[in-house]
């Protein structure tokens, strides 16, 4: 371990920002908060494929695509859980996932 | 300590604690600009690896886009001002204690793992080598999830149409 940062640093805070998003994924009982936790655990992964390729695999260009990728996906994701959530609570008027319990509405 | 060193601690810090605040405050509209800082530390870190062109995607998806939609759904759904519900004291003990296990498993895996030949002055990657291999049809080109991503984003986007689409009233 040095004090310059290296690949290491960058799994440590890739690693620690994914179980930051698990424990607000655990922890939280409303919808768009978990929403937002997801949102974590897909930065940490992106960061995770970025390191990759700068310090494993240079020059691949193989990690980087799939950032962008996911990036993509990510945006496509949040748009349909909001509109699912602004949904729900049209008809429940909560977006408490302990009140969401019915399978159709 | 050089001020590239500093400047990465600076910004592993910013991502890091305004994560974890984003994940335990009450207050769920500053949850949602704690999760904008955190995001934009992350584009900073890019940044500081020289990946500027996923540092510009991530701005502009992430903090640009993301984050106001998640800004704007919480105006639609929840009062201003009010508190989250608190949790069990359990619940949080146990969800603490696991994501730590679960953490310090990883970092000892991680750190015991031998990565061979780490790279450290690679050349980065320019918008032009990115937009050639993305748009290219030969061995290891991107042109065929490119295009599949394109219908996913159409889909998407009819699908969240279609989704909050207001029903119509049954009597009339």
């Amino acid at each position: 371990m040095t004090l310059e940062p290296g690949l290491y640093h960058l799994l440590f805070i890739s690693t620690a920002l994914f179980f930051i998003g698990v424990y607000g994924f655990f922890t939280r009982r409303n919808l768009i908060t978990m929403l937002m936790s997801i949102e974590l655990i897909l930065n940490s992964v992106n960061l995770n494929f970025i390191t990759f390729d700068k310090y494993l695999w240079p020059g691949k260009m193989d990690g980087l695509f799939f950032t962008l990728f996911i990036i993509a996906i990510a945006a496509a994701e949040a748009a349909v859980a909001i509109a699912i959530i602004i949904n729900l609570y049209r008809s429940h008027q909560s977006i408490d996932v302990e009140n969401a319990e019915d399978l159709k509405y | 300590m050089s001020g590239s060193t500093i400047l990465f601690y600076l910004l592993a810090a910013l991502t890091l604690s305004c994560g974890v605040l984003s994940v335990t405050t009450r207050q769920i509209f500053r949850a949602a600009i704690y999760l904008l800082f955190s995001l934009i530390g992350i584009a900073g870190i890019y940044f500081w690896l020289q990946y500027q062109f996923i540092a510009a995607v991530q701005i502009v998806v992430y903090a640009g886009g993301i984050a106001v939609l998640i800004i704007f759904s919480i105006f639609l759904t929840q009062q201003a001002g009010e508190k989250l519900p608190k949790q069990k004291i359990g619940r949080k003990i146990f969800s603490a204690l696991a994501v730590f296990c679960a953490f310090a498993l990883t970092m000892v895996q991680v750190y015991q793992h031998e990565f061979s030949n780490i790279v450290t002055d690679a050349a980065p990657a320019t918008v032009r080598n990115i937009g050639e291999k993305m748009l290219s049809t030969e061995q290891g080109g991107y042109a065929l999830p490119f295009e599949v991503i394109s219908m996913l984003l159409l889909a998407a986007m009819v699908g969240c149409i279609v989704i909050a689409l207001r029903s119509k009233p049954e009597t009339k």
